[in-house]
């Protein structure tokens, strides 16, 4: 059974320094406020998983929380690069990172064989690409009916996945709409789950083969409205494409960058009081 | 006719290599400005999939990322991710992948990996995403991106996605299942493989655009087919529907989709 806890109380218990962590959610539900609190914590040495590393990731990067990163596509979507990713990769700072990349089709079968309880991920992929040249966790497995050769990479399964999605029950029952991504499968490759939730309601509603995770399923789940700004979550909010652009200018420079994590993020004690921050230079 | 400018010709004469009816795979920015264009105009049944989920999206503004509401709500059905890469990717039930790039080659290559070596880069691109298994499994491959001495290069420092490989038989020999890229539409040209050597060369100009001006915006020594046709300017028809997609978009997210 998950247990209802504060985001800060589930990022202490559950997420440890060394950790390999799935920050999920693709464009859709990105879990920030929880990026947030592995900052807040400064919890150390992570090895970051996310198909899309996106700013969830710039922001844990540039602060100093990451020594590796497995991702597919790192970019700032709609408005172009991610500098605090670019600045580890082409210039180690704040410290060198180490980068395992792949294809977006290679990682969600990997999420997917996690989930599976499998070692590996078998795919049609990568035949004519650089990419397992750069990458030796790439390798090629040949079918025994077939003869075929085909890719086989590791499958993922973090110590820790967290995901933002629409509403839980008292329960801990969760129920995710609109695009899913790979966050079902990254919540069931992990051995903990924190699920962070737009709000918590008497009963569900869940349609018919709805995605749900059931409480049993996961760790812990935390209200955290508005959780997943920048990005949506499909009938709380849209996401916010100025503050995309807005993290442009702050990500571009190293002391633009600090000033604001120091400010938004260790300056508040909570993603509640950042949000009334942040609306606050709005007005 | 209307004035037009250069990349709304190459949005129209890549929108026109979209056959009504054609199951797309989408690429966000520039393909998928395309394929709507596409679908608001000459090809109202084609079928659109994001990577993020949605299959058969009709949104009336573009998205600027690849996972946009607007795509979940107007689509037929969303599916996870995993499952439109191994059901409907792999699964071979994709037409047309249509594709960006930082960089391509000669064969049809990309790159949107790296810049210079690969774990000293001079520029940190963004990566894969789709393309590498979009480029070996679609049926066939259209290629979109605007035309430059930095974009067309001779030699990719890296080779994201493959196109026709080394040339020749060569993707043949990969044992890749789709047909590969089967034109790059710029705003400069169209190009296509040449039979034989898979080498892209130009086929069609875009109205006004001289030989020398594709040569001197292409990093290799580019070829020219024996019959180059003149692409047809887009019609007015064509330009009102680009125009009115990308105000609504502007209107939308205060800023307009497809351009990075």
């Amino acid at each position: 059974m998950a247990e209802l806890l504060s985001l800060r109380e589930a990022v202490e218990r559950f997420i440890q320094d060394g950790d390999t962590v799935a920050l999920e959610g693709f464009t859709h539900l990105i879990p920030t406020a929880a990026a947030h609190e592995i900052v807040r914590q400064n919890k150390q040495e992570l090895t970051l998983v996310r198909m899309t590393p996106d700013l969830v990731y710039d922001l844990l990067i540039g602060a100093g929380c990451a020594k590796k990163l497995i991702f597919s596509w790192g970019g700032n979507p709609g408005v172009g690069s991610l500098h605090r990713l670019r600045d580890a990769v082409e210039k180690q700072w704040p410290q060198p990172l180490e980068i395992e990349e792949h294809s977006h089709a290679d990682l969600a079968n990997a999420y997917v064989a996690g989930a599976s309880g499998l070692p590996f991920a078998v795919l049609r992929a990568y035949a004519g690409s650089d990419l397992p040249k750069v990458n030796p966790l790439i390798k090629s497995v040949t079918c025994p009916f077939t003869g075929e050769v085909l890719a086989a990479v590791p499958s993922v399964r973090p110590d820790v996945t967290v995901i933002h999605a629409q509403k839980a029950d008292r329960k801990g029952n969760v129920l995710i709409q609109g695009i899913l991504g790979v966050q079902k499968e990254a919540a069931l490759a992990a051995k903990r789950c924190i699920v962070t939730v737009e709000e918590i309601v008497d009963d569900l509603n869940a349609p018919m083969n709805a995605c749900v995770l059931p409480t049993w399923a996961l760790t812990a789940v935390c209200r955290v409205p508005g959780g997943a700004h920048p990005s949506y979550a499909h009938g709380y909010y849209e996401r916010d494409n100025r503050f995309y652009q807005a993290w442009d200018p702050i990500a571009r420079d190293r002391e633009a960058f600090s000033g604001w994590i120091d400010s938004y993020i260790r300056g508040t004690a909570d993603f509640a009081e950042f949000k009334q921050k942040l609306a606050g230079e709005a007005n | 006719m209307s004035a037009y400018n250069t990349n709304e010709m190459m949005t129209v004469a890549a929108a026109r290599r979209l056959g009504n009816g054609s199951v797309c795979f989408v690429g966000i920015g520039l393909p998928s400005k395309a394929a709507n264009l596409a679908r608001l105009t000459h090809a109202p049944e084609v079928v659109l999939i994001y990577e993020s989920g949605p299959i058969g999206a009709k949104p009336s503004v573009l998205p600027l990322s690849i996972g946009g509401g607007e795509l979940a709500e107007t689509a037929d059905t969303v599916v996870p991710t995993g499952e439109i890469f191994r059901y409907w990717l792999q699964g071979g039930r994709i037409d047309v992948g249509f594709l960006g790039a930082a960089q391509v080659d000669k064969y049809g290559n990309i790159n949107t990996t790296v810049i210079g070596d690969y774990h000293q880069p001079k520029v940190r691109l963004p990566g894969a995403g789709g393309a590498p298994e979009i480029a070996g499994s679609a049926k066939q491959v259209l290629i979109i991106l605007k035309q430059s001495h930095r974009t067309f290069v001779d030699k990719l420092a890296f080779i994201t996605s493959v196109g026709f490989g080394e040339g020749g038989e060569h993707r043949k020999q990969l044992g890749l299942p789709g047909k590969g890229p089967v034109a790059i539409i710029t705003d400069l040209c169209i190009m296509e493989p040449e039979a034989g050597t898979n080498e892209f060369v130009v086929t069609a100009l875009h109205p006004g655009v001289t030989r020398e001006q594709v040569i001197e915006n292409t990093g290799w020594a580019i070829r020219f087919a024996e019959q180059v046709a003149t692409t047809e300017a887009p019609r007015a028809e064509e330009l009102e529907a680009l125009r009115a997609l990308e105000a609504r978009t502007a209107a939308a997210h205060g800023q307009q989709g497809g351009e990075e």
